[in-house]
């Protein structure tokens, strides 16, 4: 604090600090916190608000763990999270290591621009694009059907289409980080193991994947999150029986009325997601600090 | 060898089914924007027609989408770029500890799911009377693209060399016109490449501006609306004057970055 004082002068490391402190507060915490509130009261009519009725409670919550069918939905969501990040990073992995190890540089800066201009394109759009690919009577079952793998046409909306929608949507979040980190690894380690007599398979389990950790780590954790926060792709590519959590935290509050009960489930999101996050972080021994970059 | 060679081969097929993957759905929607049927589709092919992107051109709905769009972009921009700034000030002035605790704060907001942003801002903003709408956007928004303008700011602050700083108050500079003629010019490059992130972000951002949108429909939301509601290839039309847009704009944006590096070798 004094630093920043004695490097910028009194009125400028004001202004910086205020500028900070009105962010925290009013943007970061101050929203957050309120949301707990919400979360621990009962959803009363307005003449009601501020009475004894209107105590802190867990009812919210319980009514999240009794209901069974929101309650399947929000195992379904984490679950089918986590599957999105690991298809994610069996998709990615072998071309982030060849990006990383034997491409040329010529070959690499083609292949980053290649995967790099998609996402420059906005989630909603590359959605859109995955709706039109797998409607009923579209493009993927003409194809499948053309060459005879199909017979009649697959209903691809539902549990399918999301995976595919998402795993599309977050190449770019795993390939990335996994590709930084492989690049650090001295390619005189691998020609060691393969001098040595190690198969392929080996080297990357025994050399490539314990030093890429760091990078695979973040990947999916930014995978699952992503995945288990979006909205729009199980919106526009399921079905209503792959529903999102997210798709029941938006009905309390557009359709249901219900914000505290809305802010409840927002909450347990939330809470979920810091954990999963903060736990395979410390599993795989990475600092905050890296994951940001 | 053998296996060597055939190990490749499948390598090379799964490279090109890589990138397939990544462009074939761009492409079906992009192509999708001419064929004159009434849904978006390649096949069948029922005609080649332009009338689509006129239909898009005539729509009011969507002029109006784009123009809320626009201006949650500049406003988001406003904001985000002097707090980014000042928190990557900051937090490269903090010691160890304390800086570590802070840089957990600040990058929370990226760790937090986009549909919790935007429901959190919602409900704190209700307790003073302020509904959804342009402001909310903003407000729920530059919550987490300050995070990423602060990760670019830092990034090249990291480069910065202070004894310049102590050179011009040597000089007898104030401290003000030192950040404002030698730090300012240093940063200009992250500001502007954080600016163009920021207005990317901000039109892109569906999942936080949905649920404090209000009565305003943005360009994602008004998209995904008529996905749902009637999807005509006009929309195709849409996405394929973005997508040349975005791309255009990313090209010419890494040039000028490429510029700027040569220009300014690093010290």
């Amino acid at each position: 604090m004094r630093d920043l004082y004695a490097r910028f002068g009194g009125g400028l490391a004001t202004i910086f600090l205020s500028l900070v402190l009105i962010w925290l507060a009013a943007m970061v915490l101050a929203p957050n916190l309120m949301m707990i509130d919400y979360a621990l009261r009962p959803n009363l009519p307005p003449a009601q608000i501020g009475t004894e009725a209107d105590a802190w409670s867990l009812d919210n919550f319980l009514y999240l763990a009794n209901e069974g069918v929101h309650r399947a939905i929000f195992f379904k969501t984490i679950w089918a999270s986590a599957l999105v990040a690991a298809v994610t990073l069996v998709v990615c992995y072998p071309i982030a290591f060849w990006m990383a190890q034997r491409a040329t540089p010529g070959q690499l800066s083609i292949a980053l621009m290649l995967v790099i201009i998609p996402f420059f394109i906005n989630e909603v759009l590359r959605t859109l694009a995955w709706f039109i690919l797998l409607a009923y009577r579209g493009p993927l079952n003409a194809a499948l059907q053309g060459i005879g793998l199909i017979d009649a046409p697959i209903r691809w909306q539902g549990d399918g289409g999301v995976l595919a929608g998402m795993v599309y949507a977050y190449i770019l979040f795993m390939l990335l980080p996994i590709y930084n980190a492989i690049e650090s690894l001295d390619r005189s380690q691998l020609e060691a193991a393969r001098d040595l007599g190690s198969p392929t398979w080996r080297t990357h389990w025994r050399v490539v994947i314990p030093h890429a950790k760091a990078g695979i780590a973040t990947g999916c954790v930014f995978t699952f999150m992503l995945a288990a926060g979006s909205y729009v792709a199980p919106a526009l590519l399921g079905s209503p029986g792959s529903r999102w959590f997210t798709e029941i935290i938006y009905n309390w509050f557009f359709e249901g009325g219900d914000w505290n009960r809305g802010a409840a489930y927002a909450l347990t999101l939330l809470v979920l997601c810091l954990a999963v996050v903060l736990v395979t972080l410390r599993i795989a021994r990475v600092n905050l600090t890296d994951v940001a970059k | 060898m053998m296996a060597d060679r055939i190990f490749r081969g499948l390598f090379v097929l799964y490279l090109l089914a890589f990138v397939a993957y990544l462009f074939a759905p761009l492409l079906i929607m992009g192509v999708a924007a001419f064929n004159e049927s009434r849904f978006p589709t390649v096949i069948p092919w029922q005609g080649t027609t332009l009338d689509w992107f006129s239909a898009m051109w005539a729509d009011a709905a969507m002029w109006k989408a784009l123009w809320t769009s626009a201006i949650v972009a500049v406003l988001v921009v406003v904001v985000a770029l002097p707090v980014g700034t000042a928190a990557a000030l900051v937090l490269t002035t903090l010691h160890s500890r304390a800086r570590s605790v802070a840089y957990a704060v600040m990058v929370s907001p990226l760790l937090t799911p986009g549909v919790v942003i935007g429901i959190s801002t919602l409900i704190l903003w209700r307790q003073v009377g302020i509904g959804g709408g342009i402001a909310l956007i903003v407000v729920a928004q530059t919550t987490f693209i300050i995070c990423y303008v602060m990760l670019m700011v830092m990034a090249r602050l990291q480069r910065f060399d202070r004894t310049q700083e102590e050179a011009a108050l040597g000089l007898g500079a104030s401290r003000v016109m030192v950040f404002r003629r030698v730090l300012l010019p240093f940063l200009r490059p992250a500001l502007l490449a954080s600016g163009g992130l920021a207005i990317l972000q901000s039109v892109e951002n569906y999942n936080t501006t949905l649920f404090v949108r209000g009565f305003e429909t943005p360009l994602t939301v008004f998209i995904a609306t008529k996905v749902r509601t009637g999807l005509t290839p006009a929309v195709n039309a849409l996405a394929l004057v973005i997508i040349a847009a975005t791309v255009i704009g990313a090209i010419a944006w890494e040039i000028a970055r490429r510029r700027q590096l040569t220009a300014q070798p690093r010290p």
